[in-house]
Order: structure tokens, then sequence, then C-alpha cells
């Protein structure tokens, strides 16, 4: 029998995005406003738990439905993409690849029903794209872990109710010994402080969180002690994904909106679609997004089946996807001349929310990084 | 044998609605054809005065069933009128205007007869043999088909109004009024009415305006040209465009999902004309476009056709009046 | 309450095109929906089943290829779909295609039948008062409101005429047509897009029907489509170039000269 729902997943999650979130765009971005409104109605489709199983009240739905939503939804607002990435990619699916079956039974629920949005904290000002190095301390005492320090520039930290936060329990030969944790919002002395301002997706929620002797049960563990890196790791490798379908997502949204211009825009008489510098530039913008999709597919493929390869193709896709959808976005703008430089039009912001991709959830040069390594340890 | 010309002849609170004239209008162009008589049925309560006014727009005959259960217009009785006359007088075509009430009532009808209908015809033509040609828009007004019903009597068709004309009426002419008496079955009457709310329209009709003045995507801001609209002493209507972008009312819709127009004069401002707008308004008698794109659809069947800024326009022609 | 909701797929008409050279329509590529008014219709069920937990049953019919207009109805929460399809229905005018569609209905015994007011591609509105006096239930067409009355167990809708409204109370089994402005239809949620592919789309065939073969098919319809031809623009056509002050003066005499004002 022919499965539909591929089909209907792409038509409800087009209709969506364009008569729910595109309408939004705009504001969210000038305004520098959360979009709870979009996140509930995200929540009542069921669109924040698309990969959680149906026994924890999720859609049992799959990554391809996932990260075809993050797209289309990013081809409209990238602000709202990440959040829906933030919150499926690196919350909801650690517990679901790392969670016991109680904090499965009692977390998923909650996070497939939008009930609690969910958040990833590993960053710290000294640990950046060098993660390791870690300061915020969780010491065991009782029955139950007592966490002091900070992180940075997380996503969706205003909004969010649960929490993975990776810390430092102890120091090893090799380095830090590092922990994962679940944390609930309203536990004693964590609180959330600084809200960033930032240049591009400036509708999402980018704060840093403070932890002040914060008692965290011991059952709330997120795998085993010590396998805080490797789940951090694991899990970025997964979030690249998303965050590549996003910048494609912005890649295409730019050009859809180019196409549209340079049909109706006239200079010296025609529009200027006629002139084959046009033509020729689109051609070119079109083709990088089409093999930019080529490799967010190959890297969906990886995260689906479990394959070993998704670290370098979710590196990959990442790292080409954002730097097509720089460039993609930076020529529209061009395109549009003197009106690409104006808020009137979506390219400008489209250009700005382009370049977070090339640094969050590891850098392009991490991403280098990652793929050189693969390559040269063979 | 089935035989003459007939038209449910609609009314509301007892007023004879313009559409049933405009039936009677068509019915007495076919009936010359045919040789045959127009009939008019008249269903209501305290409505037999009216049937003058029906001969005098064209009718030889009006059959009246005058009863306090059609005093509103719930199906299931008008149902059991019509089909009673029907039944008893065969006629070989009966038209019906194509409104909310026609179009509830037609169909049923039309099942209880078992028999072909045609809906929301915009043309009428008939044999000498009385076989009737039901043109109508198909696939949203792109193509016109041409129905008939060779093998079913009565020939049924719902008429979109506004499109038939009415005929000059003649208070002199002679016709015959009957009287009809309908064998109720009352335990059908499924449907109650808790309450009839009558609503006022939007402050102008733009079915009735003799002038409109229909604006688009093209212009910026309405109040102008609702101004130009007084100024003109016509309406403001607009394009699909508008209405759902909550810029117009509901009301002013032209087009195949709102209404058809022909007034005196359309002037269209920045409408392209997409096909289903034009469905809506090419009837009109003198049609002004002006649009900044002079490939825009709307030129092709405009009779003066402007290539400028349609919100200017409207403010210096404010000027000017 | 177990209501069947009548939905046609159509071609998104809005998206047809002339082609301006053969003057013939453009067809290729325009994607089929959900008939608009047939699925606020749907909406109106499914919010009936959300307030007092009433059982929705889609039901089509059509070509194989209308199974996708009834994953849909699926996916936004109907909990059955049905498809008649058949070589003898084909070609069925509204008189024979009710009658098809009535004796389906027939067999699955709603309580209330809900169909949109009238479908894009045809604009008719006849269908469902054909069903309607087929099946012998009143009918209430227009519907731009509709509520359940839990104490008088009965429906109560508002019956939108152009210059007036009804309240009308229906009780026991009756057609309801619906306004595409009831309802803004819901979208389709992740939960029932996955589920609806565990569910079998029932089909219903002239096999499974009772009715006359004289009153179904193209042979069975009262009505012939005489010809055809596509709309032909034959106005006087002047274009003029103009800035606005000129263009407005141009206006102004033309009416003037029509004695228009």
């Amino acid at each position: 029998m022919a499965e539909y729902k591929h089909v209907l997943f792409e038509q409800m999650i087009k209709d969506f995005a364009q008569n729910e979130v595109k309408p939004l765009a705009q504001e969210v971005d000038e305004l520098e406003r959360f979009p709870e409104e979009t996140v509930e109605k995200m929540a009542k489709l069921g669109l924040l738990g698309i990969i959680v199983p149906k026994e924890y009240g999720g859609a049992g739905g799959n990554y391809y439905m996932y990260i075809q939503a993050v797209e289309e939804i990013s081809k409209v607002c990238a602000t709202t993409g990440v959040i829906l990435s933030a919150h499926t990619s690196l919350c909801v699916a650690p517990i679901l690849e790392y969670g016991t079956a109680d904090q499965k039974k009692k977390y998923l629920p909650l996070l497939a029903r939008g009930e609690s949005l969910g958040a990833f904290a590993l960053t710290e000002p000294n640990a950046g794209t060098d993660a390791s190095n870690q300061c915020t301390v969780a010491v065991e005492k009782d029955d139950h872990y007592l966490v002091n320090g900070s992180k940075i520039f997380i996503t969706n930290a205003g909004y969010a109710s649960t929490f993975i936060v990776i810390t430092v329990t102890g120091m090893t030969p090799k380095g830090p010994e590092m922990t994962a944790f679940i944390m609930d919002r309203d536990l004693e002395g964590f609180s959330v402080g600084k809200h960033e301002k930032k240049m591009g997706i400036r509708g999402s929620s980018t704060c840093e969180l403070i932890f002040e002797n914060v008692k965290v049960p011991k059952e709330n563990m997120l795998g085993k002690r010590g396998e805080g890196f490797k789940i951090a790791m694991k899990t970025l490798d997964g979030g690249r994904v998303g965050i590549a379908a996003q910048a494609l997502g912005i890649a295409e949204g730019a050009l859809d909106a180019t196409v549209e211009y340079v049909k109706s825009r006239k200079q010296f008489g025609k529009p200027i679609s006629a002139f084959q510098n046009t033509q020729f530039v689109l051609a070119d913008l079109a083709t990088k997004i089409a093999a930019a999709k080529c490799l967010v597919n190959v890297a969906t493929d990886a995260k689906q089946n479990k394959y070993s390869s998704l670290s370098v193709a979710a590196a990959q896709a990442k790292l080409f996807a954002a730097e097509t959808a720089m460039e993609v976005t930076t020529k529209a703008v061009q395109l549009h001349g003197g009106y690409g430089y104006t808020r009137e039009y979506a390219v400008e912001r489209m250009m700005r929310d382009a370049k977070i991709t090339e640094i969050y959830e590891g850098t392009s040069e991490v991403q280098r990084m990652v793929i050189s390594g693969a390559l040269l340890k063979k | 044998m089935a035989k003459n010309i007939w038209v449910f002849c609609e009314q509301r609170d007892g007023e004879i609605q313009s559409v049933a004239l405009e039936l009677l209008g068509v019915a007495r162009a076919l009936a010359q054809t045919t040789n045959e008589k127009v009939c008019a049925m008249l269903l209501g309560h305290n409505v037999l005065d009216k049937a003058n006014e029906l001969v005098a727009y064209g009718a030889d005959v009006v059959y009246v069933v005058d009863d306090e259960r059609l005093a509103q217009f719930v199906t299931e009785p008008y149902a059991q009128a019509a089909f009673s006359v029907i039944k008893k007088y065969e006629p070989n075509v009966l038209l019906i205007g194509a409104t909310s009430i026609g179009r509830d009532l037609a169909p049923r009808l039309s099942a209880r007869l078992h028999t072909g209908l045609t809906a929301d015809c915009t043309k009428l033509d008939i044999d000498q043999s009385g076989k009737l040609f039901m043109t109508r828009p198909a696939f949203g007004g792109n193509l016109y088909a041409t129905i008939t019903c060779p093998n079913h009597r009565p020939q049924m068709s719902t008429v979109r109004p506004g499109v038939m004309k009415k005929l000059s009426p003649d208070t002199c002419k002679n016709g015959e009024i009957v009287v009809e008496y309908v064998q109720w079955d009352d335990d059908k009457f499924k449907v109650k009415v808790l309450k009839e709310i009558k609503e006022s329209k939007c402050d102008t009709d733009i079915e009735k305006a003799k002038l409109l003045v229909a604006v688009g995507r093209g212009v910026k801001d309405v109040e102008p040209a609702r101004e130009l609209a007084c100024a003109l002493k016509g309406a403001l209507a607009s394009s699909r465009a508008l209405v759902d972008a909550g810029v117009t009312s509901q009301h002013t819709q032209v087009g195949q999902t709102g209404k058809t127009v022909r007034p005196e004069a359309y002037i269209a401002f920045g409408i392209s004309g997409a096909i289903q707008h034009i469905a809506g308004m090419e009837e009109s008698e003198f049609i002004v476009a002006v649009n900044t794109d002079k490939n825009a659809p709307i030129f092709k069947i405009a009779n003066l056709g402007i290539v400028s800024d349609a919100s200017q326009v409207i403010k210096e022609m404010n000027k000017i009046l | 309450m177990k209501i069947a909701v009548c939905i046609k797929q159509v071609p998104n008409t809005t998206e047809i095109k002339i082609d301006p050279v053969t003057n013939t329509l453009k067809r290729d590529g325009v994607p089929s929906i959900i008939n608009p008014d047939d699925k606020a219709a749907l909406e109106a069920a499914l919010n009936l089943k959300d307030k007092c937990g009433a059982q929705v049953v889609a039901l089509t019919m059509g070509p194989q290829q209308a199974e996708k207009a009834l994953r849909e109805a699926l996916a936004m929460g109907a909990d059955e779909a049905y498809i008649m399809s058949d070589k003898a229905f084909a070609g069925s005018d509204t008189l024979a295609t009710s009658t098809i569609i009535a004796a389906g209905l027939a067999k699955l015994n709603p309580d209330v039948i809900f169909c949109g007011r009238q479908a894009i591609d045809g604009d008719t509105a006849q269908v469902g008062p054909q069903i309607a006096e087929h099946l012998g239930i009143p009918q209430i067409t227009y519907a731009a409101q509709i509520d359940y009355d839990q104490d008088r167990q009965a429906l109560i809708v508002k019956r939108q005429f152009e210059d007036r409204y009804q309240m009308l109370e229906v009780s026991g089994k009756c057609l309801i047509t619906v306004l595409s402005s009831l309802a803004k239809p819901r979208y389709m949620n992740v939960w029932d897009v996955v589920n609806q592919d565990l569910k079998e789309i029932n089909v219903i065939t002239r096999a499974d029907i009772e009715v006359s073969s004289e009153h179904i098919g193209l042979g069975g319809s009262p009505t012939k489509v005489d010809s055809t031809a596509a709309k032909q623009f034959d106005k006087k056509i002047e274009t003029f170039e103009l800035d606005p002050t000129a263009a407005a003066q141009a206006i102004v005499d033309a009416l003037k000269q029509r004695h228009l004002i």
C-alpha cells in the first residue's frame, strides 16, 4: 500500500508555514519578539513531537518529516525554524536516545504536546568551539547533584521548561569527566539571565543560564556519569541536520523572493530577469541549493537509520548549506539593489538570519575539523 | 404532453423579486419561438394581489398558491406546493432564479420530479420543437457549456440574477389568474423556523448601482475610491484580493465567487482582471480600466483602457469632481 | 451521532489559466484539492465531534485518485473514509450523482449528512439537496453556523439568504449544505497524518448499491452537454498611456459623453 503520510505532511507544513508563520516573520524580527502563539499552534498540530513515538504522546513520525518541517518553516521565518530545531534535535532527541524509561515517560509527553519547550545547554563563556573546557560543576551529594556555574547563548532559554545541561562531575587523566542532566526550569537556584540582542533570528530567545546550588535529583542524570561529552557531541551531530535544513530553507526562501522580484522589477525598459547577469546568478544559486538539498537528504537518511556516517554527513550538510545560505542571501540582496538593503524586503532579514547558520551548533570551521578529522583518521 | 414556459416567481415578504421579472422577460422570448404560453407560478402568503404585476411583465397565466405555510421560505412546503402544481400542468420548461431560495428549491424539485436541472445559466435558447439550450459558465468561468435535457420534462434551469432583461411593464395586458390548492403532507415538515432576521445590506448594493468604482490590489488606499464612488453616485466594488486581505467587505466582491454585476459603467482601478473577476463584470455596458501594467488582461475587455497609476488617477478625479 | 461528510476532489480552478494563443484551458499541473465548501463542511463535522463526540465519516465519489482527498480528511481527524468508484458511475450528471451517493449513504446510515454548498469546478449546488430528496430527509442549505442543542437533541442552524437569515431547528435525520464562511478548516495534524496510513479506504462499487442502471452514469443522466466554448472577448478596445491628470480628465469626459455624470 502506498504511503500518503509524506505527501500529506508536505501539504500540511507548506500551508502552515505560508498562512501562520510567514505573516509574523517581519514583526517577530523587527520587535525581537518570541512567537509564542506560533509555538502554541505548532504544539496543537503535533509539530513539536514529530519524532516522539505514539506511546509517549508523540505523532510517531520520522526525521524526514521533522527535517522538512524545519526547512519549510525556515523558508519564511528562520526564527521559528530554530525554535523547532533546538526543541526537537537538542532536547527531545537526546531524551529519546539516552533517557531511562522513567525519564521518557515523564518528559516526552510534555515535550511532544508542547506543554514544555526544550533547550540544550553546552556553551559557556570560555567553552565555545573548545566545548570540553567546561566550568559548570555538578557535585554528588546524597540523592542529588549540586550544580553551580553558568551557560550562555542558550536557544529557547527564556521560554523552555526542560533543559539538557552538560556539566563537569570530575577530572580524569584524559580531561574533565562530563555528565548530562535533564533540568526543570523551576528548580531552586536555577535562573535565566541576560537576553542576547542578535543580528539575526531576532525573535528566538537566546539567554544565559545561571546555576546557584541547584539540587538536581540523581534520577535526572541523562545517560551514565561521564557520558556527557559523548551525548553532547552525538546530539550536536543530529542538531546539525536541523540547522542544515534551516540554512537550506533560508536559501530557498531568498531565491523564491528574488525570482519574483526580478520578474517585476524593470530597469532600462525591461524586467531585470531579462539580463544575462541576473539569469546566470540565479542559475548558480539554484544549483547550489539543489546540491545543499542533496546533502541534507543524505544526512537525514543517516539520522533516521542511525548510520555511523551521521557525524560526517551532518557536518558536510551543515557546512555547505550554511555557506550556500550566506551566498544566496547576499546575492539576493544584490539583485534587489537598494530595495534589498531596506527592511521592506524579506531578503534583508534573510541575509542577517543566514549568518548564524555558519556559527551555531559548531562553526563552519568546526564542521571542517569534523570532516577532515574523519578523513585523516583512516 | 408537456407544454408552456413556466417561471417560478420568487417573492420575499410579498415583494416580487427582480429576478422573477427578468425570467418572465426571457420566458416571453422563448414562448415566441415555440408558440407557447408564459406561465408564472407564485407561491406565498397574502400574495394574490401581486399576480397582476406578473401579468404586466409578461405572464399569460399566473398560478397562485396562497397559504400561511408559505409565509416564510422553507424547502419542504415550497417543494410540495410547486410539485403539486407542476404535476398537474406538466410544463415544458421551468425557470427559477438562481438565488439562495431558487438554488435550494430547484434541485429538491428536480429530484422529486426526476428530471434534469442546469444551474446558474446565463443564456437560454430554444428550438421550435421546444428543446431548451441552457448555457452556463464552467470551470470557474473559463468555459461555457451548453446543456440540454432531451428526454425529461420539465426542462429545468436556474438562471443567474441580473443577466436576463425584464420587459417594460404593460399594465393593459390581459392575463389569467388561477388559484391552486395543495394537499399538504404536514408530517414532512421537520425544519422549524425559530426566527428570521433581515439584515441591512452594506451601504450600497453593487448589484443595483448604475456605476461602480471597482478597486483591486493596485489601489493602496480605498478611502479616496469610496469618496469617488460617492461623487459619481455609484457604489464601491472590489476584487477578491482586497476582500481576502480584509480591506473591503465581502458585499463588495465582484466575480465568480462574488457577485455578478452589469452596471452602465464599471471603472476598474488597479484590477489586473483575473478570469474569475471578469466573469462577474464583463456584461457591464461600459468598462474603463486603469492599471500600471499595460499587459493586464483587464485591458482586453475594457472599452477605455488607461495605463496609469490607479491611486493617482482616483485622486485626480476627486479633484475634478 | 454519526455524521457523514460528502467531499469532492476538484482541480484548483483559481490556478487554471487560459492559453492566450490557442484560447484553451491550461489544466496541466493544476493541483487537485478538496472542494473548499466541502472542507468547511468537514470542519463543521469535526467541530461537533470535538464538542459532543460525534463519529465523522468522509465519503467521496470519483476515480481512484480521489483517495488522496479522503486521506486528507482522515489526516484532519475524520474517523472513516469511503470512496464510491466504478466505471458505471462515470459521466453522471448531478441527478445521477446524487442517486449514487444517496445509495452509498443509505448503507452507512448516518444521523446527519454535511455537504459543501457547491463545488468550484461545477458551481451547481445541486447534489446536496438532490441527495436529501432521494433519502427523504429534510435539507438545510446555505448554513452559516451549526450548533447542537443537547437538551432538545436538535441541530440549530443559521441559514443565510442574500438579505436575511433564519435560525432553524431540525431534529432527526437531515442534510445540511455548508458555506465556506462557516468555519476555517483546521490543518491536518501530525498524529492523524501518520495514523491515516494505518487506515483502509473503504470502496463502494456498483455491485454494493441498490439502484437502477437507468438512473446512473452517462445513460442515466437527464442532462447532456450539447457543446462547450471557450470564453471570447470581443469588446472594442482603446488603450492609452496617460499621466494621472490626463487620465482622470479622459475618464470624466467619457462618462459625461455617455450621460453617466
